[in-house]
C-alpha cells in the first residue's frame, strides 16, 4: 500500500521541518514547536469521534457487528489522540500561560471529549451481551455527538479564551505564517490523519480476527504474530 | 392500526400516574434522592461552618449538590422496571414515545419535588440571600429541564445494560458538563445584587434542554427495544 | 388504516421465520430455523434447560433480534413494522413481571390504557374473575402467591386479545384449577390466533401441532 510509505515520508519530513523551518518564537522560543504535534492530535481526536458516531449510526441501521467493531476501534484511536492532545496542550499551556491547567474553554472542551470517550469504554466494559453492548454504545456515542457542539462552540463563546484563535496568524508570540510553515503544518495534519487511518485499519483487522476466533471458541489457533506490515 | 383507542397524552399521563402511584407506595426513588441530598447538604454546611460564603462558591455548591442528588435517584424508575421484569410488560403494551415522555415527566416531577425541599434548606443552612428571585427560579427550572432531558435516556441505557450505581454518574456527567458552567454563572448573578445577568446563558440552557429531549426521544427506541 | 375489530385482526395475522439463527456467546441456540404459522396453529418449543427456549420466544415477540435471518409479522398480507409488533403479541413468562406495588385491577387498567386496547372496566374485572382471582382484584400484586401471579400474567396477556400468544413454561406454579384454566385459554386462543408454548413437559407439548427442538 503506497500511502503507508507516504506516512513515513511525510512524518520524517514534517519532523525535520518542524525543528528547522519556523524561526524560534519571540516569547516562548522553541517550545512553540509543540504546536505542530498538538493541533493534529486534537484534529485526529475529533475526527475519530465523528467516525465513531458515523459507525454508530451505521450499526443502528444495519445491525452488523462489523459496524460496532469499527466504532469501538475509531473511539480507541480517538481516545489515544485526545490524551496526546490534552497532555501536549497542558505542556503548551504551562509554557505560555504559566499553568498546566487553567480551565480555559478549550481545555474544558477537550476534557469533555475525554470524559465522553472514557464513559463510552466504561459502558462497553459493563455490558456482556454483544448485541446490547453494540446498541447501547452506539446510542451513547451519538448522545455525546449531539452534546459535543455545546462543548465546541457554545461554551467557548460564553467565555473569553486565551487559546490562540487563528493559531498560525502572527499575533503576539505566534508564528509568522510563511509558505514553508504553512506547508509543514499541512503535512503534519495529513500525516497524523493518515496515521490514524492506518492504525484504524490494523486495529480493525486484529479485532476481527479475535472475534472470529472467539466465535469458534478456539483460542489455540490464535496466530503468534498478526502481520502488522503493509 | 390496533391499539390507537387512547391518545398520546392519555398514554403518557398513564405512565406518569403509574410511576407516581408506585413511587407513593414504595418511596423507592424518593428515599434515595432526598436522603442523598440531605446528607450531602448537611455535610457541606457542617464542614463550612458559619460565615458568609461568596456568591460564586454558593452557586457551585448548590449545583454540585443538586447534580449528584439527581444522579443518585433519576435512574431508579427505569432500573426498577428492568430489575423486576416489569420492563417486559411495559414493552409489550406501550409505544416507545409514551414510555419515554412518561418517564421524562416523572423524573421532572421528582427533581422539582427535590428542589422544593432542598432549595429552602440550602438557603437557610448556608445563609444565602437570593437577590433576584424570578431569575433564580427560572434558572433552577431550566437547569432541571436540562438535567432531566439528558438523564432520562442515560437512565434507560443503564437499565438496559443491567448495571447500576456508579456507571450512571460516569455516563451522565460528561453529557451534563455543558450545563454546569452556564448554570453556575447565572446562579451566581442571583446571589449578587450588583451584577448584570446574561440572557445568553439562559438561551444556552433552554437550547440544551430542547436538544437533549429531542435526541433522547429519537434514540430511546434503540435503547428500549433490541 | 381504519379501525378493525379484534376478531378481524386475529384472522388476518400470520408469522414467518426465515433462516433464523441466534448464538449466545459460543452457544448456538437455533440455527437456520424456518417456519410459518397461521391462525389456529400451535407450536411447541422443546429442549432441555438452558437450550434457549426463552430466548427463542423473545425473538418471536420482538424483544430480541436474531443474529441472522428474518422474523416477519403479517397482517392482512401486509408486513407489520417492528415497532408495532407489540400490539400483536402477548407473553407469559417467568422473567416477565407485573407491578407488585399496584393492585391486580390497577395493573390491567394501566396496560389497557397505555396500549389503547379499548377494554372497559367491567371487561377487565371479568377477565380477573375468569382467571379465578375474583375477590382479590383490589389487592396489591406484591401480596399474591406465585400461582396467583401466574394467573394474573395470563389476564394481562389477554387484555389486548393477542393474535400471537407466547407461553414460556405455561403451567409453572399452577395447581389443578390453574392447569384447567391454561387449557381453556390455549383452546380459546388457538381458535382465533397463534399460540407458541415453550415447555419441558411432554404433556403440554402434545397440545401443539408442530414442534421445534432447541439446542439441537
Amino acid at each position: 500500500m503506497w500511502w503507508k510509505y507516504l506516512i513515513g515520508l511525510l512524518m520524517t519530513g514534517m519532523i525535520i521541518a518542524v525543528f528547522t523551518l519556523p524561526p524560534p518564537q519571540t516569547v516562548i522560543g522553541d517550545a512553540s514547536r509543540i504546536f505542530f504535534f498538538h493541533v493534529p492530535a486534537a484534529l485526529l481526536g475529533f475526527l475519530s469521534f465523528a467516525a465513531a458516531a458515523i459507525f454508530g449510526v451505521i450499526y443502528l441501521k444495519n445491525r452488523q457487528p462489523s459496524a460496532d467493531r469499527r466504532a469501538a476501534v475509531a473511539a480507541e484511536i480517538g481516545l489515544t489522540a485526545t490524551v496526546i492532545a490534552t497532555i501536549s496542550g497542558a505542556i503548551f499551556a504551562k509554557v505560555t500561560w504559566g499553568a498546566y491547567w487553567n480551565w480555559d474553554p478549550r481545555q474544558t472542551t477537550i476534557l469533555g471529549v475525554l470524559l465522553i470517550y472514557a464513559a463510552y469504554f466504561a459502558l462497553r466494559q459493563a455490558v456482556a451481551d454483544r448485541q446490547a453492548r453494540a446498541r447501547l454504545s452506539a446510542v451513547y456515542i451519538l448522545v455525546g455527538g449531539a452534546i459535543a457542539p455545546f462543548l465546541f462552540f457554545v461554551l467557548p463563546r460564553l467565555y473569553s479564551s486565551l487559546h490562540p484563535k487563528d493559531s498560525l496568524v502572527s499575533g503576539q508570540g505566534q508564528f509568522v505564517l510563511t509558505l514553508p510553515v504553512a506547508l509543514t503544518f499541512a503535512a503534519s495534519l495529513i500525516a497524523f490523519t493518515l496515521l490514524g487511518l492506518w492504525l484504524f485499519q490494523l486495529a480493525d483487522r486484529a479485532e476481527r480476527i479475535k472475534e472470529e476466533l472467539e466465535i469458534k471458541g478456539d483460542y489455540t489457533r490464535l496466530p503468534r504474530t498478526i502481520p502488522y506490515w503493509p | 392500526m390496533p391499539g390507537s383507542k387512547s391518545s398520546w397524552a392519555v398514554k403518557i399521563v398513564a405512565v406518569l400516574v403509574k410511576d407516581l402511584r408506585a413511587e407513593y407506595r414504595t418511596r423507592y426513588a424518593v428515599n434515595a434522592i432526598f436522603l442523598f441530598a440531605l446528607t450531602t447538604l448537611a455535610a457541606v454546611s457542617f464542614s463550612l461552618g458559619a460565615g458568609g460564603i461568596p456568591g460564586h462558591y454558593l452557586a457551585v455548591l448548590f449545583w454540585i449538590i443538586l447534580f449528584f442528588s439527581a444522579l443518585s435517584g433519576l435512574a431508579q424508575s427505569f432500573v426498577k422496571e428492568a430489575e423486576t421484569g416489569t420492563a417486559v410488560s411495559l414493552k409489550l403494551n406501550a409505544a416507545d414515545d409514551a414510555v419515554f415522555f412518561g418517564k421524562w415527566l416523572f423524573n421532572l416531577i421528582l427533581l422539582l419535588g427535590l428542589e422544593c425541599f432542598l432549595v429552602p434548606l440550602f438557603l437557610v443552612l448556608l445563609n444565602a440571600d437570593v437577590a433576584r428571585w424570578p431569575l433564580f427560579l427560572g434558572v433552577v427550572l431550566l437547569g432541571s429541564l436540562g438535567m432531566v432531558s439528558a438523564t432520562t435516556l442515560i437512565a434507560a441505557v443503564i437499565a438496559t445494560a443491567g448495571v447500576r450505581g456508579a456507571l450512571f454518574s460516569v455516563l451522565a456527567l460528561p453529557i451534563l458538563l455543558p450545563l454546569l458552567v452556564p448554570l453556575v454563572r447565572v446562579t451566581e448573578y442571583c446571589f449578587l445584587a450588583d451584577s448584570v445577568a446574561g440572557s445568553d446563558e439562559l438561551t444556552v440552557l433552554a437550547a440544551y434542554a430542547v436538544v437533549a429531549t429531542v435526541v433522547g426521544w429519537l434514540l430511546f427506541p434503540f435503547v428500549w427495544r433490541d | 388504516m381504519t379501525k378493525m375489530s379484534n376478531a378481524d385482526r386475529r384472522q388476518e395475522f400470520s408469522l414467518q421465520l426465515e433462516g433464523v439463527s441466534r448464538r449466545f456467546g459460543p452457544r448456538i441456540i437455533c440455527a437456520d430455523v424456518s417456519l410459518s404459522l397461521q391462525q389456529g396453529d400451535c407450536l411447541a418449543v422443546v429442549g432441555p434447560n438452558g437450550s434457549g427456549k426463552s430466548t427463542f420466544l423473545k425473538m418471536l415477540g420482538g424483544l430480541l433480534r436474531p443474529d441472522s435471518g428474518t422474523i416477519s409479522y403479517f397482517n392482512q398480507g401486509q408486513t407489520v413494522r417492528r415497532e408495532h409488533w407489540f400490539s400483536y403479541v402477548s407473553l407469559v413468562a417467568p422473567d416477565l413481571a407485573l407491578y407488585a406495588e399496584l393492585t391486580a385491577r390497577e395493573n390491567l387498567t394501566f396496560f389497557n390504557k397505555i396500549g389503547g386496547w379499548g377494554k372497559s372496566g367491567d371487561d377487565l374485572l371479568t377477565l380477573i374473575d375468569d382467571l379465578g382471582l375474583g375477590g382479590r382484584a383490589d389487592d396489591l400484586v406484591g401480596t399474591f402467591s406465585s400461582g396467583m401471579k401466574q394467573r394474573l400474567k395470563y389476564a394481562a396477556a389477554l387484555v389486548k386479545d393477542p393474535p400471537l400468544l407466547l407461553l414460556d413454561e405455561p403451567t409453572s406454579n399452577f395447581d389443578e384449577a390453574g392447569r384447567a384454566i391454561f387449557i381453556k385459554i390455549l383452546n380459546q386462543c388457538r381458535s382465533t390466533g397463534i399460540v407458541v408454548i415453550a415447555t419441558n413437559d411432554a404433556q403440554e407439548a402434545e397440545f401443539a401441532g408442530q414442534q421445534v427442538v432447541m439446542g439441537g
